[in-house]
């Protein structure tokens, strides 16, 4: 059903369709109002007898699904930025052990300087945990990964994240096509574990494994996201088959079968990268992109096919490393490995920086024309940072940057310095 | 246990069997006995935590009708008792993390609900670092929330999994790896510390206990009770550590019946947050007594007495004994 709703909102009721049977749950923006919905969906008897429980931390939170799913419940928690890595320990146990918790990241940058706005800093950083990530573009998709996260969860015995950008989806009132119960149950069967702590078949859940297994149980898990690679479009397809519309699937391709420059990017800048591809393919430019929608697994040959034939790829993204550029970057150049194609990394939108289709169409445009540096910081406002660099030219120890800038402009304390 | 028992066996502390009425009576296990804990881990010799846990957890057996899901904090306990590709578990049995037991076992009892199958019970245990410092957040969230769940602290005192470090339970001037008596220092400082049971009392659980291997009888009362309720419940059990504490592995009973008699960990069972039992203590032991068989407390004799940290320790002692009424 067509109806127009808060991105948050829309995830929590396509979560209560999913018949989660364990939610946990804690307060964090800007995931907050998914698991605010949920409360209320509970409460009203929407999902059965599902368990909401009010945890006092996200390592709580993620602690309480990892239970929960060893005994054999369906079980789910969302959480951003500094709740993942404050349950970061809890993020690698629960793949480790093999548990299909679904978990949704509203993305936000990561402090210091505190920042509750949109970057993929949280998720990127937890990438190589174990978990499968889904990045959403729409509300839409949103809804539908979730779904489809379930069943890919528990058919490899593997957690996902369904990662959605902070603020730009989650708080978004947009049309979304809401499934119903009798769609969802028709794709989602219930959960039926592999194992279970059950006191009639005891079994020992979570051992210690020495040297003489540790490789071979990390290399399975290894091998579980290559299987993911393969099952993660047999998925989209029957959600297609069911739900009538394609969502999900390893990557999306947008105008970039013939472009000589092909686009790379995850998550909700897609929408404004595809307007920045028509406006330039108007004015005559061989452009495209591609959306990454699974970044764990990496697709690798998916990719490597959508952008093999490309004259340059521009990877868009929402997090790095400092001193060094993008992070999915590297992904992609593994993808292109053996190729010589220029590969140029734009860092957007840290922070909740507004991604602009004026600067995309600049920063684009100076690569078409191989004019871009690389990695670049899109729209940084060079009069603070060389103002701080002429300052900490004089000084051997320059000391904090965020109270720096600050103090700079008068700031801090409340005081002019 | 309510029975007073005022006859003793000539020479000892040790409560004649034969003095006690028939279910009180210490009697060869049975068959039924559910040994979840089974023989063959790989505790130290005159582990207490191996015999608390076997007691504990086989109690809890006994009381679930066998219905019972176990879930358990990294620590000496998880590592001797799961070495792969064994396991002495003979119960359904979780281990996740160092410091989210109790938030595993709110999730397995979360899941139980959930299916309808409360029959099934849940217990939780660690170690007193895993317990009383890392996992006390989600301990602590355990206890405000009332999930039913049955934590299990066996508290010996420091991190001994990790090679004896100090820990929240660290008694002062206790000899640790990270409280060294070297350079004129005397060990672990006074006036630190927390009270994990009074703590736990504070959050107006049903039940909270304390217990020792000297008295299994007692533990297993304790666990009965506990088990008989519903919500969270707290027992923390003194379970001696031979390594860690510098002690004869022959003397890891003794030691823990001398921690009560000096009055230095009393024995007391309390229902939302009132103290409703205390085990009386039959002659208050000096604690020199207890501290001197432990290489861990040396310092405190070796050259000379260290009058001022022993009287300090017995003011700890004295103080514990008006509190919960120990004596008479």
């Amino acid at each position: 059903m067509l109806r127009q709703m808060e991105g948050s909102h829309a995830v929590a009721e396509a979560i209560a369709l999913c018949r989660p049977e364990v939610i946990c749950a804690y307060p964090i923006t800007p995931q907050t109002h998914i698991v605010e919905r949920l409360s209320e969906l509970v409460q009203e008897g929407e999902i059965g007898n599902c368990q909401y429980i009010n945890v006092e931390s996200e390592f709580a939170a993620l602690s309480v699904a990892i239970g929960a799913s060893a005994a054999g419940a369906r079980a789910y928690t969302a959480t951003s930025s500094q709740g993942l890595l404050f349950m970061t320990e809890a993020v690698y146990n629960a793949s480790g052990l093999g548990l299909p918790i679904v978990m949704t990241i509203g993305n936000r940058a990561i402090g210091a300087p505190i920042n509750i706005w949109n970057d993929h800093s949280d998720s990127m950083a937890l990438r190589d945990a174990g978990w499968i990530q889904l990045y959403a573009e729409t509300n839409q998709d949103a809804v539908d990964l979730h779904i489809q996260a379930f069943r890919l969860a528990e058919q490899l015995s593997v957690p996902v994240m369904v990662c959605e950008d902070g603020f730009i989806l989650t708080h978004a009132y947009e049309r979304v096509d809401m499934p119903d119960l009798n769609q969802v149950q028709a794709y989602l069967p219930p959960f039926e574990p592999v194992q279970i702590l059950d006191p009639a078949d005891p079994v020992t859940i979570g051992a210690m494994v020495g040297p003489e297994a540790f490789a071979e149980v990390r290399y399975l898990a290894h091998h579980k996201h290559l299987q993911a690679v393969e099952v993660i479009p047999q998925l989209a397809s029957e959600f297609a088959k069911i739900f009538g519309r394609d969502s999900g699937g390893l990557i999306q391709q947008y105008r970039s079968e013939d472009a000589e420059t092909v686009i790379v990017a995850l998550g909700s800048v897609v929408g404004t990268i595809r307007d920045v591809v028509d406006e330039m393919r108007d004015d005559g430019v061989s452009i495209g992109a591609v959306k990454v929608i699974s970044f764990r697994p990496f697709p690798m040959l998916a990719l490597r096919a959508a952008l093999e034939n490309a004259k340059r790829v521009i990877v868009v993204e929402k997090a790095f490393a400092d001193g060094l550029g993008g992070i999915a970057v590297n992904s992609v150049r593994m993808a292109l490995r053996g190729l010589t194609t220029p590969i140029y990394t734009i860092i957007a939108g840290l922070g909740g920086r507004a991604i602009t289709k004026a600067s995309l169409l600049r920063a684009f445009g100076e690569a078409t024309r191989d004019e871009l540096d690389d990695p670049h910081f899109l729209d940084l406002n060079w009069t603070v940072i060389d103002h701080e660099l002429a300052r900490a030219k004089e000084k051997r120890r320059s000391g904090p940057i965020a109270e720096n800038v600050l103090r700079d402009l008068g700031l801090v304390g409340g005081k002019p310095v | 246990m309510t029975q007073r028992i005022k006859f003793y066996q000539t020479g000892t502390l040790t409560v004649g069997n034969r003095l006690l009425d028939a279910e009180n009576r210490s009697v060869q296990s049975t068959i039924d006995r559910s040994n979840s804990l089974t023989s063959g881990h790989r505790a130290c010799q005159g582990c207490g935590e191996a015999l608390g846990a076997r007691y504990v957890v086989d109690t809890a057996m006994r009381e679930a009708d066998k219905k019972l899901v176990a879930v358990n904090a990294t620590g000496c306990l998880e590592v001797f008792s799961t070495p792969y590709p064994e396991s002495s578990w003979q119960v359904a049995w979780m281990h996740s993390l160092f410091g989210n037991a109790p938030a595993v076992a709110t999730g397995v009892a979360a899941a139980l609900r959930a299916k309808g199958r409360e029959d099934i019970k849940v217990l939780a245990q660690g170690g007193d670092g895993g317990t009383v410092d890392i996992g006390f957040g989600c301990l602590s969230g355990m206890f405000e929330r009332n999930d039913d769940v049955l934590y299990v602290c066996y508290d010996n005192e420091a991190y001994m999994n990790t090679g004896v470090q100090r820990s929240g339970q660290t008694p002062p001037t206790a000899r640790t790896a990270t409280t060294p008596t070297s350079g004129g220092s005397k060990g672990n400082v006074f006036g630190q510390g927390k009270n994990a049971p009074q703590i736990a009392m504070a959050h107006d659980i049903p039940y909270v206990a304390t217990a020792t291997v000297a008295d299994l009888h007692d533990l297993e009362n304790k666990v009965t009770k506990a088990m008989g309720l519903s919500g969270a419940r707290y027992i923390h059990v003194s379970v001696p550590c031979p390594l860690g504490w510098g002690s004869q592995p022959c003397d890891t009973v003794r030691l823990a019946r001398l921690a009560t008699e000096t009055g230095l960990f009393p024995l007391f069972e309390a229902e939302h947050g009132a103290v409703t039992n205390a085990t009386k203590i039959r002659r208050k032991v000096p604690i020199e007594e207890y501290l001197r068989p432990q290489r861990r407390f040396a310092h405190l004799f070796k050259p000379k007495p260290d009058v001022e940290a022993l009287a300090a320790i017995q003011a700890i002692a004295d103080r514990n004994i008006l509190k919960y009424g120990l004596l008479g």
